[in-house]
């Protein structure tokens, strides 16, 4: 058989393209904040349109202690980021046990919101329009906490055994802006449900 | 090569039982993206066939009026049945499975981005496909399971809600879309990373093929498109068995929410499916041609601007339901505005097309096909995008003849003329020439004579989606013409399948470049070699094999 | 133009005009405009595929490559581009799309936004699974399936304006003939007009897929004249006949679970999950427009819908004959 067309080669100039990593994570986020916007939608369409109480007004405080913890989380593990480039091994256990610190606080005030939510206001998914898009929007962006938490505890594990490396920086790098995500979308809900909505 | 004394060879005799399963194993394991994009396709291929069989059973029920073929409770599953698969299980993989075949062959990869990833979101889809047709099974009796969707492919509420649909059929329906869209995400997220993170030295942005621009774009869209489905889909399974009210009428919730959710997935989404058709245009009609694609920058600005007016659309399918006259005219403008870019696109073929040298191949033939009737599809969605037309039109077979007319009138013909020019690629043989234009003129029969007759039934107040109608309506002659012409597109389809199996084994041997094409995929054997390319290629222009073929007059100097 | 689709529209295979329900026969302004403007359509792009597809067709015709050409083996001159001709095929359709978009946002405003006269009259009309319900709020009237409005005429417009809502799932209300279709959605009011120009029947059906009798919720409206508009107005305010012959049917009915989901005014049936059936004996079908209303068939619906109309939400009432023919008999008398 002929041979294939022989394309000549030219390797003067450097060839740089983007990290795949960081392009995949990116074009999750943009899919997951679309997700994201249809539940902040119907929770803004649905807003003062409950049948019954109880309203956003007469039942939620604003969660200060907790977004700051959460909030928070993004600068430690963009420390933990940055000790790992410089191949500082405590350091990087250090700072990714700060962040799932912070994290689980933050899921640990939400449950303890809904507990009292629910046994005290009684208000639950069913309960309204309200309670509909409210757990369901806070729900939503609290999986995707617990989901960040197994993985930053799986790369907090890897650290302590001695198993992450510097090289594996873009990894850990592309896993803290899937952190800083979930970060920014509680920005907005908080903004959305807490602020705007009561 | 250097030549050796002859040796022995050594063949191992394993039982056949065992090499059958090597083989096995080797395809549901592989993450090599040759093999999971036929994977795609040969899957759809099947389903295209079930959700075919699927609209014949409906054309023989509505041939004559008050018929009792099929019952009206199976007829509603039947169209909801063929909608759903010919939109997620039929054009959705088999869409991917050329991009995945192609994408990483077009710009001198060895393969996508993530491998397996990539294996992961075909298996995913696949199993949404099964799921959805288990439902077939679960017959109300049996385990009270509930049986085939009948909800439409829209699946609109409070319709869909447990008041209204006890059984689990629309669960079926939202649990098989949802596994199938989280692969749809995952394949989109892989041809987004591929294309901006691996392609060969040389190869900038705009030197990459249009078909790689256009599944860019595609995939693009897939992230803001699908997203809205999936979260729609959350909200509605929370209805149905957690309590809440997202589109619960009598709690105060809204049927228009979800209209709303699902347009601004349903209308991008008919895009996501044109695009990828527009990509194999783009490729086939330069070769065949034996021109450059004509205005390459204003192409790829043309897809750009069409992926993002397609998201301000969405509320020409809602025309009749009360919006205020603002609103309608928004999506009025909007709407017509994306008609500029599309027509650009067609402008620019026809410029292919001028002054070329016109091979009537097979592919050629089908690509053809598809700018009449991509041209005629268009012009129907000008018509309807006048809101008012739109009021007496809207849900009517009207709609349905403009609709397929896009998807079986120019995706499926681009299909078909990517299957013609692409097959020996992909198997190293060619296809017959002589069975493939039988395929092509007994299918355009047929398909002229389903779909141009299908107009008028809908311009005399024929609404979709009924089991039967009144014999006094003067309905029945064209219902007659439209199901006829569903027999000639079976049997064209039968030869086309014919022809893949029977030029597998005898067709001739196509060799790396049967076309004497300009793209990267043609400068390495047929079928490509697992790692594609020996040496990684570098470009230095759009046709680094025009280059090579013409290189006292390479396109790099054009460019 | 307009005559030759007009006379086509009219002549479909049944050679009926009272059965077309073709939107190129309007009998109302709504429909009228719209006709108006799907001619303008029509034109614009007619005249856009004949240019483009005339000129797909003579390039394939004048560049196919003959084999027998002088230069058939060598490529021909490539062209990249041109920027006025691509800027020309950009302006042109732009400002065909502003001219066809003012065209219709003309209509639109027109058609929504029309002011309401004085006149008008106002009828409620509520889906249901797989049945129209019509109510005339300022005539204390009550009935459903067959619409029946006064005839408007051009001069002196009496339009009647239609207020529409849906019991359980979406509808949708379509006289091809009258006006463009408006969807019934619960828990929301939507709002359209019809002024049929001459009298008589009109029909359509139901456009938004509601269920498993989707294809069977048909409409029939009758366009009367003001005389026989106000004889019926008159007549349906009249309670439910009471004829002491039928008085055993009438006892079915009141003793069986016909009341639960009917009501007849002026006795103890007040269901209203089903049709209204005060004066079903004056209406020309029965099973929302889609079985001739005759003792046969209303018997036989009585015995067992299903029978027509499979997936209806009446249930079979499982009556003897003498029950069975007893209450017909009653519900024939409710004229």
């Amino acid at each position: 058989m002929s041979e294939a067309a022989v394309i000549p080669q030219n390797s003067d100039a450097a060839w740089v393209l983007p990290s795949r990593g960081i392009v995949g994570m990116a074009c999750l986020i943009v899919a997951e904040s679309a997700i994201f916007i249809i539940f902040i939608v119907a929770y803004l369409y649905y807003l003062g349109k409950s049948l019954t109480g109880p309203t956003p007004h007469d039942v939620l405080e604003l969660p200060i202690f907790t977004s700051i913890c959460l909030l928070s989380s993004s600068a430690t593990v963009h420390a933990a980021v940055s000790a790992l480039h410089h191949g500082k091994r405590s350091a990087t256990s250090l700072w990714l046990a700060a962040t799932v610190l912070l994290g689980g606080i933050f899921l640990g005030g939400t449950a303890h919101e809904w507990y009292h939510l629910i046994t005290v206001d009684h208000l639950t998914i069913q309960t309204n329009l309200f309670g509909t898009t409210f757990y369901s929007l806070v729900g939503l962006h609290a999986s995707h906490v617990i989901v960040g938490l197994l993985m930053l505890s799986l790369a907090l594990i890897f650290s302590l055994t001695g198993s992450l490396t510097p090289k594996h920086t873009g990894r850990l790098e592309v896993l803290s802006l899937y952190w800083h995500f979930v970060d920014a979308v509680w920005v907005v809900v908080f903004t959305v449900v807490y602020v705007l909505g009561r | 090569m250097a030549t050796q004394a002859p040796v022995a060879a050594e063949i191992t005799q394993t039982a056949p039982r065992r090499l059958w399963l090597q083989v096995l194993h080797d395809w549901v394991t592989t993450v090599d993206h040759k093999k999971i994009g036929l994977m795609y396709i040969g899957y759809a291929l099947v389903f295209l066939v079930i959700a075919g069989f699927e609209a014949l059973l409906m054309r023989v029920q509505l041939a004559i009026p008050n018929n009792h073929f099929v019952s009206p409770q199976s007829f509603n599953q039947l169209f909801t049945m063929h909608g759903t698969t010919m939109v997620f299980f039929v054009g959705m993989p088999i869409l991917f499975g050329f991009g995945n075949y192609l994408i990483p062959l077009m710009i001198g990869a060895r393969d996508m981005a993530f491998p397996r990833l990539n294996a992961f979101s075909f298996w995913i889809s696949a199993f949404g496909g099964l799921l959805l047709y288990f439902s077939y099974l679960g017959g109300s009796g049996l385990y009270g399971a509930g049986s085939a969707p009948d909800i439409g492919w829209w699946a609109y509420a409070p319709l869909t809600l447990k008041a209204f649909s006890p059984g689990h059929s629309s669960d079926y329906w939202t649990i098989a879309i949802l596994l199938s869209g989280v692969g749809t995400i995952g394949t989109s997220v892989n041809i987004v990373a591929t294309t901006l993170c691996m392609r060969c030295p040389g190869m900038t942005l705009t030197r990459m093929p249009l078909l790689v621009w256009l599944y860019t774009v595609m995939s693009g869209l897939v992230f803001v498109t699908i997203s809205p489905l999936t979260a729609a889909q959350i909200m509605l399974l929370l209805d149905r068995y957690v309590g809440s009210h997202f589109f619960d009428t009598q709690a105060g919730g809204s049927a228009v929410l979800w209209m709303h959710f699902f347009w601004i997935f349903g209308h991008p989404e008919v895009y996501v499916l044109v695009l990828p058709a527009f990509a194999f245009a783009n490729e086939i009609i330069p070769v065949f041609s034996r021109k450059a694609i004509f205005g390459y920058p204003a192409m790829v600005a043309a897809s750009v601007g069409i992926g993002f007016i397609s998201l301000s659309v969405w509320a020409h399918h809602m025309f009749t339901i009360g919006m205020t006259s603002g609103a309608n005219t928004f999506f009025v403008l909007a709407t017509m505005a994306i008609s500029v870019p599309t027509g650009i696109k067609i402008f620019n073929w026809l410029a292919t097309l001028w002054g070329g040298k016109i091979h009537f191949t097979a592919s050629m033939m089908f690509a053809i096909g598809f700018l009449f009737q991509f041209l005629i599809a268009g012009l129907t969605g000008i018509m309807l995008s006048v809101a008012p037309f739109d009021w007496q039109l809207g849900g009517s077979y009207f709609v349905v003849a403009h609709f397929h007319y896009v998807l079986v009138g120019a995706i499926l013909f681009m299909l078909f003329s990517a299957f013609y020019y692409w097959y020996p690629k992909m198997t190293g043989r060619m296809l017959s020439e002589k069975l493939g234009k039988w395929h092509f003129w007994i299918f355009l029969i047929g398909f002229h004579l389903t779909f141009d007759f299908m107009h008028i039934p809908g311009l005399e107040g024929m609404p979709r989606r009924i089991y039967t109608y009144e014999a006094d309506r003067g309905w029945m002659i064209w219902n007659m013409i439209i199901s006829s012409g569903a027999i000639f597109q079976t049997i064209g389809t039968l030869l086309f399948v014919y022809n893949m199996v029977w030029s597998y084994f005898k067709g001739p041997a196509a060799g790396p470049d049967p076309w004497d094409a300009w793209t990267l995929e043609w400068s390495t054997a047929s079928p490509p070699p697992a790692y594609n390319f020996a040496v990684t290629p570098t470009v230095a222009s759009r046709r680094p094999l025009w280059d090579i073929k013409h290189p006292d007059d390479p396109d790099s100097h054009y460019e | 133009m307009r005559q030759i689709w007009s006379g086509l529209a009219t002549q479909t295979p049944s050679g009926v005009s009272g059965s077309s329900t073709s939107i190129f026969a309007p009998a109302g302004t709504p429909a009228h405009s719209i006709f108006g403007l799907s001619m303008l359509v029509l034109g614009i792009t007619g005249a856009i595929f004949l240019v483009v597809g005339g000129l797909l067709f003579y390039v394939l015709l004048r560049y196919r490559h003959r084999a027998g050409d002088a230069d058939a083996l060598q490529e021909p001159p490539q062209i990249y581009g041109s920027n006025q001709i691509e800027l020309s095929w950009t302006v042109i359709p732009i400002l065909i799309v502003v001219m066809l978009f003012l065209a219709t946002a003309r209509i639109i405003l027109a058609t929504q936004d029309a002011p309401k006269p004085a006149s008008a009259l106002d009828v409620t009309v509520i889906g249901h699974q797989f049945w129209w319900e019509f109510r005339y709020p300022k005539l204390g009237i009550v009935t459903a399936n067959e619409l029946h409005i006064p005839v408007s005429d051009p001069k002196h417009p009496t339009p009647t304006y239609l207020s529409m809502t849906s019991a359980d799932t979406d509808h949708s209300f379509w006289i091809p003939r009258l006006a463009g279709k408006m969807d019934l959605i619960p828990n929301r009011v939507n709002t359209m007009w019809i002024d049929p120009e001459s009298p008589g029947l009109y029909l359509g059906q139901c456009a938004q897929y509601c269920g498993t009798q989707h294809a069977l919720m048909l409409l029939r409206v009758y366009a009367d004249t003001p005389a026989q508009f106000a004889a019926w107005v008159a007549h349906q305010q009249q309670p439910g006949v009471a004829d002491s012959s039928v008085a055993e049917g009438q006892s079915v009915f009141q003793h069986t679970a016909c009341i639960s989901c009917h009501t007849v005014a002026g006795t103890v049936a007040t269901g209203t999950f089903g049709p209204d059936l005060t004066h079903v004996a004056s209406r020309d079908t029965i099973a929302s427009g889609s079985v001739p209303l005759t003792p046969a068939n209303l018997r036989a619906f009585v015995d067992n819908p299903a029978q027509f109309k499979p997936g209806a939400l009446m249930p079979a009432m499982h009556l003897n004959d003498r029950d069975l023919d007893a209450v017909t008999a009653y519900l024939l008398t409710l004229k």
